[in-house]
């Protein structure tokens, strides 16, 4: 890749380690959740999940919009950016994180809460009678059976996390290297009639969006052969 | 030898369920019932799968009471369910070691793995297992988590003919073999018929009664007795395993019955079958008949079954205190033979299957 400037790369990494850290704690937090959404019975758990998939139909700028007050200095997410003498969580590494977290949560949490539910009750009561507690029923049946689906959500909520635009802008801006992440990169480039670094990076975007799409098909295939 | 006791009330589709029973714990007890009566929900609440009200006791240990409830995964029970139901993220070993202590690989490990012939299939997943293999593979799990307390839930209702056959000669050994009591659900007879100690009757969520199988069997007030394929089983021991003409020689106490051989030894325990269609009575013993097996016997009770059918409960005089059998017979030869309760008469034998 002769000839790119440094920038590009810049926004690369960025893009990787943003899209790689939000994944990595969607995973944690969205786990659970589906797993409680999957097997709670109480009645407002659907409307926690309506609010859960909420970003799926908001456009980006309204949820950016309420992101940028909630993590500007008037919001909590400036009261915390006061802990270590900030003003905002606004404009920040930190601040895109939680926006890309909120933005992608529904496309981790849907893959993984559908493998809790098609697995229903009968592994669980298996491992209860074989004196595995709740948690341990958790651990070594739960978990393994809802790897596919855990895997597709990771991917997802990888990928998504990589093509966010509208939230990025809002809540981020375009400072390089810290929030100036690729899909903003590219916007820059057409606005400053930088062609060809536009046109390279969206070709990268084309190729790793198919890639993604195609192990998501194939991974719901295996999974679909494992499950019958 | 402990007791299983078990009372549970609580609501099962349309009506209500109220069933209470003790069992010896020991040997296998069978929960026998038409589809839909309770018999599963029962076994599952025993288990602590399903929270009803109600008591459950097994030998000294009290799983539920008033005020208590034990978690099902603190309950030394191994669970068959009707569907194998094995964790399709392990193999075969991995599923049978799942409830075992630790792990470990244990001498009962090899025993238990010989018992229901898995020793080829360890290392494989479950994926290509037969319906027969797999259920086999759910036994073994549920046997190496060390339960006191065995419960099958109509364990041979989901496979086809062939893998019941299959088996249910493994069920007969694991009866055997081991100590471990049995709750055994089924609608088939036939599965009570040659895995069965004890029996609970159970109908439209009560149970009706509960005994020694035969007692059970042999009770002209019980549908059992009334039954188009009505039978009752007995325990025999090999009196002589070659009595000539491929015939072997068993005792029911005092009493000799000849059936076909079958490979066994002098002084083995046999479980034997006579269907009551299969017994017929005579005044005296006759000389000439076809039939081998005519037992003096006394007729203890005797009811009407149905327009053409009379159905008789047999004492055999040579051996008292054990069980009884039935006889149908036409409504018209006992009027013709002028038979009644307290008659002696012969009861001729045409059929006798051995249970294994």
């Amino acid at each position: 890749m002769q000839g790119l400037s440094p920038d590009v790369w810049i926004a690369v990494r960025l893009t990787l380690e943003l899209a790689l850290l939000t994944t990595a704690l969607l995973l944690l937090l969205g786990t659970p959740l589906a797993w409680w959404l999957a097997r709670s019975r109480v009645r407002w758990k659907e409307g926690v999940a309506a609010v859960v998939a909420m970003p799926l139909v908001l456009p980006p700028t309204v949820l950016g919009f309420y992101l940028l007050i909630a993590l500007g200095p008037d919001g909590p997410g400036g009261a915390i950016a006061g802990l270590w003498g900030a003003r905002t969580l606004a404009f920040s590494f930190a601040g895109l994180v939680i926006g890309s977290i909120v933005y992608s949560l529904p496309f981790v949490v849907q893959p993984i809460r559908n493998a809790f539910e098609a697995m229903g009750e009968r592994p669980l009561e298996v491992a209860a009678t074989l004196r595995a507690s709740p948690a341990q029923a958790f651990w070594r049946v739960a978990l393994p059976l809802a790897r596919p689906g855990l895997i597709t959500g990771a991917v997802l909520g990888f990928a998504h996390t990589v093509g966010e635009f509208g939230v990025v802008l809002m809540i981020g801006g375009a400072v390089p290297g810290k929030t100036k992440v690729l899909s903003v990169a590219i916007y820059d480039y057409v606005e400053t009639s930088r062609w060809r670094e536009a046109g390279l990076l969206s070709a990268g975007m084309v190729v790793f969006s198919f890639v993604v799409i195609l192990a998501t098909i194939l991974l719901g295939r295996r999974a679909a052969r494992a499950g019958s | 030898m402990g007791l299983i006791r078990a009372r549970f009330a609580g609501r099962l589709g349309r009506f209500a369920l109220d069933a209470a029973f003790e069992a010896p714990a020991a040997g296998v007890t069978g929960l026998f019932g038409p589809s839909g009566c309770g018999k599963t929900t029962v076994l599952r609440a025993i288990a602590g799968l399903n929270r009803l009200a109600g008591e459950c006791r097994v030998g000294d240990e009290t799983w539920q009471e008033v005020g208590r409830f034990v978690p099902a995964h603190r309950r030394a029970v191994g669970y068959v369910f009707q569907e194998p139901s094995l964790f399709a993220h392990l193999s075969v070993e991995g599923n049978l070691l799942f409830g075992a202590p630790k792990r470990w690989r244990g001498p009962s490990f090899e025993e238990i793995v010989d018992l229901l012939g898995l020793a080829r299939l360890l290392g494989r997943g479950v994926e290509g297992l037969s319906g027969g293999e797999r259920q086999r593979v759910a036994i073994g799990r549920a046997l190496l988590s060390e339960p006191r307390l065995l419960l099958m839930d109509e364990p041979l209702s989901a496979l086809d003919q062939q893998a019941r056959a299959e088996i249910l000669p493994f069920l007969e050994r694991l009866a055997r073999a081991t100590a471990l009591p049995m709750l055994y659900v089924t609608h088939d007879m036939r599965e009570i018929e040659r895995l069965a100690d004890h029996l609970v009757l159970m109908q439209a969520g009560r149970v009706v009664a509960s005994g020694p199988l035969a007692d059970m069997q042999s009770d002209p007030d019980l549908p059992l007795a009334a039954a188009r394929e009505a039978a009752v089983t007995l325990s025999a021991r090999v009196a002589a395993a070659d009595a000539g003409d491929g015939l072997m020689a068993l005792a029911v106490g005092g009493a000799r019955l000849l059936a076909p051989r079958v490979l066994a030894r002098e002084g083995d325990a046999l479980r034997l079958r006579i269907a009551a269609g299969d017994v017929s009575l005579a005044l005296s013993r006759p000389a000439d008949s076809t039939i081998v097996n005519s037992l003096p016997a006394s007729i203890r009770s005797a009811r009407v079954l149905n327009d053409s059918d009379m159905l008789a409960v047999l004492a055999l005089d040579e051996a008292p205190g054990e069980a009884r059998i039935l006889a149908r017979v036409t409504r018209r030869s006992w009027r013709e033979l002028g038979l009644s309760e307290g008659r002696a008469v012969h009861a001729q034998v045409k059929g006798v299957s051995l249970q294994g």
